[in-house]
């Protein structure tokens, strides 16, 4: 009864690797793209539905003797790694043709990396933690690499060996952790470190540094971030779109599952969160900066999304100056999360759009786009207006809100660092936009989003706008998916 | 009611869209009838409104992120007191105003217009708003018009000075947004009628560096020397109708909010910056002027001018006293008009003779009657002739700053001198003197449009010198409250 109901909990994830499983074993016979295509969302729409009726059913608990939980927390990240999965497979349809072969494996890959991300957010056990991280990070490997081209075989190649590099990174810290605990379940170590002396202190800061250090790569943050700008250029567009916010917010999810969870105690709180504030104003900074010099436009969304890292970061560094509320930076958080898949898929799905048809991801070859696509540059004005964090948009309450949770947590100063780096960040998001409006087409040949990205683009500009106007419903759920951490 | 004068050039911006492209010079009819039904409406409004009542009226209020879900409370907040029903009349004359000097636009005019009107509904919002956070939406959502319509429709370096324009702005409010945090933090709410109520002595910052943090921004927007370099670029190479704009209400935006939230929030720290605030508005008054006088381009001459002239709103806001408060937004509103006025007519004339610079022109009086009684009009209303509404502010300005700081203002009456100056230098080089026959061709102002948009701006400037309780009554009833906290 008990495995049952393990299983029960588990069913979001398994109906994804079930499903992948079941695209590459038909692919062996009958070869029909539309077929592919369809199983793959149609695995999407049944994990999302049976998350919901994990919802509706109140199935909140632990599974597997603890070694993963269904919680709200949890739950959230069902329903946005399966909404990015969603977009992320619309997008990919019309791109898909590029690759000579292997469809079927494409979209099968996309299951499980999506399967594993959200597992990444209801694993409570270090070694399950492990375990997920490298189900997630190998099938993004291959992902990359899928083009099989120069590049996209290079930034496969340079994902995969940093990649390890940040696991093993991972795996130290991990072991300083149980060496200190005795014990691999974060419930447990929390435990420990509450009840830790001057002793041990040295080594679970240690502990902290080498977890922040892994994970940090994760979540594309300085100085974790070197991979990012080959890796997005030469992966395959819809891929880099996956990375930039999946992959980013299962390592965000992850860090706040381990950070909240076993290292949360006031003793250690202060110490990572002084260490995250350090490292958010330094991606910020950097990421702006170096995303002003940018003309490919794929190399542009890399450094932003190293800057949007950073205005994460500032929700995490948030959330232990407050005493003991842990849930005012963390709901700021997920907010963000939430909010920046709608807004950075948006962007990159007109950016797959364009590139289909004038086959350049430069700058310089967006003249005149609002001629010869009006829909879809206006839907990419609005998700750069929304990543810059001008109203009325889903990326200006974000940063409201996870501003708002720093300065009650009186980082005034990072807060200061940070609406300094929107005003830069304009520059660069904000040129697009006039290459666009203003400059003349180099022809007027009309550019068309096909059905299925005009879909994936009406789904992320939507929700962008959505949020932006109406922010409480998201609020409500961010609030309560962070209540999960208590104080 | 308020929504629907805020929101309803919103419903033109959707009438537009649906426009087929063949008829997209209609689209000037759907904004003259929006801007139209807008200014009907706020004349109502102002004749509705109860000047023997003190405070916020025509209140709605709807929770728009509650409290209990995400740490603050924000709403939406509409009112407007004295000084809101003034900045709203001006925005809506000055906004049909704008529509009808656009008339013969020929270039995008669909997007011209739906811009010109969004900038509408932003300022509008800006001036009724009384929440800070919804203040603040308003504030920055003005940038995104202003930004297309400098760059696409503007003239000479027109990209470079939207850009500028931009930056400057966007500098500021972020500074205002770590400022309205911090207040909202304080305080534990943002309804600016709570906050205009409350004493804020602890914040996480000092009370001077939020004082500072919140004033920055609106120093930037009146402008204030040495923040004003993006003016005269942005002024210069905008459109007419946007100089107008420009000119005639956002400028103000940063005289309202300085008495909206800085003076009746932070009452004690503005009574320590009085003099200082007296002391940049002279600098502005004297810099400004004698820049004026050096100008050999028109709109250049007026741009200068207008530094100038926002010189008085800070000197008699420096005042903190009924009379110069009250004269403050006196020459706030008059400023607009004649300021705005004064645009028009420079537009008119560079439509015709397509140059402004000054040493060309000469004894255009021949060629233009109407538009140079027009333009002495204007120019002796600007230089402060009595019976005319410029003489009523800076009269009022005098003589509530003179008892508080003495020497600044005789210091600052120098500027009435400069003024007259540089006016009628102007004024005698280009309209008057002698009959250039290389002018032979150009027609006078005969358009319905042209004269309509005249007439009007004519007629309330001469209201307002002769009448002025019209106008005085209404503002003064709004700064009493505000006097109050400051006494």
């Amino acid at each position: 009864m008990d495995q049952l109901a393990s299983v029960d909990r588990l069913g979001p994830e398994l109906i994804l690797l079930a499903f992948a499983g079941i695209i590459v074993l038909t692919d062996l016979v009958v070869q029909r793209r539309w077929l592919v295509v369809g199983s793959s969302l149609l695995a999407v729409a049944g994990s999302l539905i049976w998350a919901g009726t994990l919802v509706a059913r109140d199935m909140e608990g632990s599974a597997f003797n603890g070694l993963l939980v269904v919680d709200n927390f949890s739950l959230f990240f069902n329903f946005l790694f399966a909404g990015i999965a969603a977009v992320v497979i619309l997008a990919s349809i019309d791109y898909s043709e590029r690759f000579s072969r292997y469809q079927a494996e494409y979209y099968a890959l996309i299951l499980v990396s999506a399967a594993g991300m959200m597992l990444l957010a209801s694993t409570v056990d270090l070694i399950a933690i492990f375990v997920v991280l490298e189900l997630t990070s190998i099938s993004l490997y291959v992902l990359v690499a899928f083009l099989k081209d120069v590049r996209s075989s290079e930034a496969g190649l340079k994902y995969l060996l940093l990649g390890a590099l940040s696991a093993a990174v991972t795996l130290y810290g991990m072991a300083i952790l149980f060496g200190l605990s005795g014990s691999t379940s974060l419930a447990d170590i929390g435990d420990v470190v509450a009840a830790a002396n001057d002793d041990t202190r040295a080594a679970l800061v240690m502990a902290t540094v080498f977890l922040a250090a892994g994970l940090g790569f994760k979540m594309a943050a300085v100085p974790f971030q070197m991979w990012v700008p080959d890796v997005y250029e030469g992966a395959p567009t819809p891929v880099t779109a996956y990375l930039s916010v999946g992959s980013k917010a299962a390592g965000f999810a992850v860090v706040m599952r381990i950070f909240f969870e076993a290292l949360g105690d006031h003793s250690i709180s202060g110490d990572w969160s002084n260490m995250f504030a350090a490292i958010a104003a330094i991606s910020m900074s950097l990421g702006n900066l170096v995303a002003i010099s940018q003309s490919n436009i794929k190399r542009m969304l890399g450094y932003s999304s190293i800057a949007q890292a950073g205005y994460l970061l500032v929700g995490l560094a948030a959330i232990s100056a407050a005493e003991g509320e842990l849930s005012l930076g963390g709901s700021g958080v997920i907010f963000f999360l939430a909010a920046y898949a709608f807004t950075n898929l948006g962007a990159f799905v007109a950016v797959i759009a364009i590139s289909n048809r004038i086959n350049s991801d430069d700058i310089g070859d967006y003249a005149g786009m609002f001629r010869r696509a009006p829909l879809l540059a206006l839907c990419l004005t609005l998700c750069l207006v929304s990543l810059t964090g001008i109203p009325p948009t889903a990326g200006f309450v974000a940063k409201v809100y996870i501003f708002n949770a720093a300065v009650q947590s009186d980082l005034v100063w990072l807060v200061i660092v940070g609406v300094l780096n929107s005003v830069v960040s304009a520059y660069y998001y904000l040129r697009v936009v006039l290459q666009m409006y203003l400059e003349a087409p180099p022809s007027e040949e009309r550019v068309s989003a096909g059905p299925s990205l005009g879909l994936a683009m009406a789904i992320a500009s939507g929700g962008v706008l959505f949020i932006g106007i109406l922010p409480f419903p998201l609020l409500e759920v961010s609030e309560t998916a962070a209540r999960v951490f208590g104080s | 009611m308020l929504s629907f004068i805020v929101f309803f050039p919103l419903l033109g911006v959707a009438i537009i869209a649906l426009l087929p492209r063949e008829r997209e010079r209609d689209s000037r009819w759907v904004a003259a009838g929006a801007a139209f039904v807008v200014l009907v409406a706020s004349l109502a409004l102002f004749a509705a409104f109860d000047r023997d009542e003190a405070g916020f009226q025509f209140v709605q209020s709807h929770t728009w992120i509650s409290g209990d879900i995400a740490h603050f409370d924000v709403q939406y907040l509409l009112g407007v007191d004295g000084l809101g029903i003034a900045m709203v009349v001006l925005t809506a004359l000055l906004g049909l105003v704008a529509v009808l000097i656009s008339w013969r636009i020929e270039l995008r005019p669909k997007e011209y217009f739906a811009w010109l009107l969004l900038l509408e509904t932003s300022l509008l919002g800006v001036f009724t708003s009384l929440d800070l956070l919804l203040f603040f939406i308003f504030w920055e959502i003005e940038l995104i018009p202003m930004y297309f319509l400098i760059s696409v429709w503007g003239t000479g370096r027109k990209v470079y000075s939207a850009w500028k324009y931009v930056f400057f702005t966007f500098f500021g409010s972020a500074f205002m947004l770590v400022g309205l945090l911090v207040l909202g933090s304080a305080a534990d709410t943002f309804d600016i009628r709570l906050l205009s109520e409350m004493e804020i002595r602890d914040a996480l910052v000092p009370t001077q560096v939020l004082f500072f943090l919140l004033i920055f921004g609106f120093a930037i927007k009146l402008p204030v020397f040495p923040f004003h370099t993006w003016l005269p670029d942005a002024h210069t190479d905008a459109p007419t109708a946007v100089s107008v704009m420009l000119a005639g209400v956002l400028l103000k935006m940063g005289g309202y909010g300085m008495l909206r939230i800085c003076l009746s929030i932070l009452p004690d720290v503005a009574r320590d910056a009085s003099v200082w605030l007296a002391a940049f508005g002279v600098v502005n008054i004297l810099y400004g002027a004698l820049v004026t006088m050096m100008q050999t381009d028109l709109k250049r001459l007026i741009a200068y001018s207008s530094i100038s002239h926002m010189g008085y709103v800070l000197v008699g806001i420096s005042a903190l006293g009924q009379v110069g408060l009250t004269g403050a937004g006196m020459q706030m509103f008059t400023h607009g008009l004649i300021t705005g006025l004064l645009f028009v007519v420079v537009g008119l004339v560079y439509d015709r003779a397509h140059t402004r610079q000054i040493g060309e022109l000469s004894g255009l009086a021949h060629q233009m009657p109407m538009i140079a009684v027009v333009m002495v009009i204007a120019g002796l209303a600007s230089l402060g002739l009595p019976s005319m509404a410029g003489f009523v502010s800076e009269a009022m300005v005098f003589l509530g700053t003179f008892g508080k700081h003495g020497g600044l203002t005789v210091l600052a009456v120098i500027g009435i001198l400069l003024t007259a100056g540089y006016i009628l230098w102007m004024i005698q080089r280009v309209f008057l003197g002698e009959r250039s026959p290389r002018w032979d061709g150009l027609g006078d102002a005969t358009a319905w449009w042209e004269r309509t948009a005249l007439v009007a701006m004519v007629a309330v400037i001469f209201l307002i010198g002769i009448y002025p309780a019209v106008l005085a009554d209404v503002i003064e009833t709004g700064v009493q409250p505000i006097v109050g906290r400051l006494a």
